[in-house]
């Protein structure tokens, strides 16, 4: 679970605020989208969670215990984080790169392999197939999936996405999306991804949060963004895939 | 083969290891130094500027200058300790700078990836950054080895074995065989550790990579293999050896190279074991034998009189000779006794053509002056001594040319000048039948051959005793005949020692 109570963030000693009293509660197995244009600061609201940025004011809790009271390092080897660049070490074997946070908390090495094993099956990407290459050697829909299967390994309950999928092409997107969302589903992961894709909030997330310039506009199911948008803003985005799936009806019925 | 070749080819062994020790020994000191301080740099930004500033700027020192700087500052020491600080110094450089580069060039997205799973930045530097930065890292290595072994040849001037002692003794006794071997083998060595390095860095990268054919393995094998055999032969030298109990040591040109065989032969015939440090600087050495890192070796009364006591007059040979005596006994420094040869500037002149003008002296100059052509080398014009010269005699030539020594002594002999500065023990003198003209102003210094022994080894009577035959040994016509057989004759070294003692025991 993950609790916001007022967060706030500013670069510039609080003259602007690139956040502002920001609350908002993510329940146990809950999937909330973080949506909004860019700059609007959602990934810096994201990075706040695992600490990646420090809030400058009010308080953030992930399983109950105030993130500030525990140690970044400990904290982020807990959560996991799926970046958007996918992030991984070029000068290690997809395997190495799939174990780094079990090593980092020093697993016994038999568990660690095992448990390799396990998160490259989730993944779609066999073991002894892809375990020794390169990432480079990987497509870039396959690279993410290491990501995820990198994110999972150390079975957090907590998942962070910063913008997972934006890179990829849409069959892959597509995909990648619905195989990510039964794992979980399965595993009752709490997540929160940050994305400026409407189409893709609607279809992972539980409950969506809208933000712009710093501030969360509306949060609720899809539905209710849907039919109760609070703000013109949350109507526009949330009309968006619908707009634009009936501009695809009219094309086709013209011809 | 000739015997030349084969005489230098006899060295190798020992100049290859020095030269190996002395790169290796920089070069592991240079990474350990600068890939710290790389890293440094690369996380403080305030640290940055300033560092690559100061490295660049050492890089910047000429060469030799360090190595002089480096002697002063170790209170005089040589050997390999100064020539190994100045090469460690040098090498810094290009390792500190590819080391800021690599880092800063490993991309902001990996970096983010290792911080957000939870990298302590410490296990981010050495898991992450520095492993992605190693490429560039090496590659730096590898440019301060390649500059590391060049240089490494100006340490013979600090008294540190290396290929250098073929070429520095190669110029200066005009043989070339020696400059030519030691090139190569300082080439061929700066080539041989280059690749070495790739082949080590080529075989870290592969390490990752599960294929494992037989020719990776056979690679590898062989590289181990290299690696190895080049440590060994690296750390022989620093082995104790057996010590010696002498060090003889000697300048840069022919005259001191014979002097100090000539030292060392009669050391070893009375049955000590003998170094020879050969080719070092003037300061460098004066140095040396006042804090005895050296024991024994010629030098010259003009030299301590003007550069060593400052002092600017000429009150003649004689007294010269006594103030010199008395200022090495202030300093802590024996004067054994003087060679009985001066080596000092004289002008010199065709005899025949000497001869038709009528001229013995620099009196009898006076009257031609004005029409002469005078050659000298290339500092004899900008010395007090030339100054002195032209303000006793109220002197001037129509024209002043400056040569290369070996060519002012052929343009002499073929009449393009008239007259010229020459070294009164200088072979040519002697070959060329040339007439040294009496200086009865004083206006030239004397520069009298003295024998100068560390406090430490003049307390051994056996020392003494084995030396004192040389004492007013050498007059200046067997000096010049020592000096033809190599400079003219280009016979070696040890064929002009060995005619000194053969003309030495006649008497």
């Amino acid at each position: 679970m993950i609790e916001l109570n007022n967060v706030q963030k500013s670069y510039d000693g609080g003259t602007t605020l690139a956040v502002a009293n920001t609350s908002f509660v993510v329940e146990r197995g809950e999937f909330l989208g973080l949506i909004g244009a860019s700059g609007c600061g959602k990934t810096t609201t994201l990075k706040m969670i695992n600490r990646l940025e420090e809030p400058s004011g009010g308080e953030i809790r992930v399983n109950g215990r105030n993130v500030l009271d525990q140690d970044p390092e400990q904290l982020r080897r807990n959560i996991g984080y799926v970046f958007q660049g996918i992030g991984l070490f070029p000068h290690r074997s997809v395997a190495e790169n799939v174990v780094a946070v079990p090593r980092l908390l020093q697993w016994e090495p038999d568990k660690i392999r095992a448990r390799c094993e396990e998160c490259m099956d989730m993944v779609g990407l066999a073991f002894d197939e892809y375990g020794d290459r390169s990432p480079s050697q990987l497509s870039g829909g396959q690279q993410q999936r290491i990501g995820v299967a990198r994110a999972l390994a150390a079975k957090p309950e907590v998942v962070l996405m910063d913008e997972p999928f934006g890179a990829l092409d849409p069959i892959t997107r597509s995909e990648l999306q619905e195989e990510f969302k039964s794992i979980q589903r399965s595993m009752e992961l709490t997540v929160v991804m940050v994305t400026h894709d409407m189409t893709e909030a609607l279809l992972l997330a539980d409950r969506i949060a809208v933000m712009r310039e710093g501030v969360v506009l509306q949060i609720g199911t899809p539905r209710e963004l849907l039919n109760k948008p609070a703000h013109d803003y949350v109507r526009d985005i949330v009309a968006m895939p619908r707009k634009r799936a009936q501009r695809l009806e009219e094309l086709m019925h013209d011809e | 083969m000739s015997d030349n070749l084969r005489e230098q080819l006899l060295l190798l062994p020992a100049y290859f290891q020095g030269h190996l020790l002395l790169t290796l020994a920089a070069i592991t000191m240079g990474v350990l130094i600068s890939v710290p301080l790389g890293v440094w740099a690369e996380q403080s930004a305030r640290a940055k500027q300033p560092l690559l500033a100061t490295v660049s700027i050492i890089q910047t020192f000429p060469s030799l200058a360090i190595l002089a700087l480096v002697v002063a500052l170790l209170g005089g020491r040589i050997g390999f300790l100064p020539a190994f600080i100045a090469l460690t110094l040098y090498s810094m450089l290009p390792i500190v700078r590819n080391t800021v580069t690599g880092l800063e060039s490993v991309s902001s997205s990996v970096i983010e990836a290792a911080k957000g799973i939870g990298m302590s930045p410490r296990q981010i530097l050495r898991e992450v950054k520095l492993p992605l930065a190693m490429p560039v890292i090496v590659a730096g290595i590898r440019t301060a080895m390649v500059w590391t072994v060049g240089l490494a040849t100006l340490s013979t001037l600090v008294g540190a074995t290396s290929f250098g002692n073929y070429i520095f003794t190669g110029i200066q006794t005009r043989n070339l065989v020696a400059v030519t071997v030691g090139s190569l083998a300082s080439a061929g060595l700066a080539v041989g550790l280059d690749s070495l390095v790739a082949a080590i860095q080529w075989l870290l990268e592969k390490r990752n990579e599960a294929v494992d054919s037989s020719r990776l393995r056979r690679i590898r094998l062989s590289v181990y293999g290299v690696i190895a055999l080049v440590s060994a032969v690296a750390l022989y030298g620093l082995l104790p050896q057996p010590r010696a109990d002498f060090v003889v040591a000697g300048k840069v040109f022919t005259e001191q190279y014979i002097m100090a065989g000539l030292l060392a032969g009669e050391l070893e015939q009375a049955g000590f074991m003998v170094d020879q440090h050969l080719g070092l600087g003037s300061d460098v050495l004066y140095e040396a034998i006042s804090n005895g890192t050296v024991d024994l070796y010629v030098e010259y009364t003009g030299t301590i009189w003007a550069n060593y006591m400052n002092r600017e007059g000429n009150p003649g040979r004689e007294a010269i000779r006594n103030a010199v005596v008395d200022y090495l006994d202030q300093q802590g420094v024996v004067a054994v006794g003087f060679t009985g040869f001066q080596n000092r500037y004289a002008l010199a002149m065709r005899r025949d053509r000497a001869e038709e003008l009528g001229v013995i002296s620099i009196d009898d100059l006076l009257p031609y002056a004005d029409d002469l052509l005078a050659g000298a080398d290339l500092e004899f014009f900008g010395r007090p001594e030339w100054l002195r010269l032209r303000d006793l005699y109220n002197m001037d030539f129509a024209e002043k040319l400056t040569f290369d020594p070996s060519l002012m002594y052929t343009a002499l002999v073929e009449r393009q000048v008239d007259v010229i500065s020459a070294y009164t023990t200088d072979g040519r003198v002697a070959a060329f039948d040339l007439l040294l003209l009496d200086d009865p102003r004083n206006a030239l210094l004397a520069y009298d051959g003295i024998i100068l022994a560390s406090t430490k080894a003049a307390a051994q009577p056996a020392f003494m005793q084995a030396i004192e035959s040389i004492v007013d040994g050498i007059p200046d016509q067997l000096m010049r005949q020592a000096n033809r057989l190599v400079d003219v004759d280009g016979e070696s070294i040890n064929v002009a020692v060995e005619f000194l003692h053969a003309e030495m025991a006649k008497n």
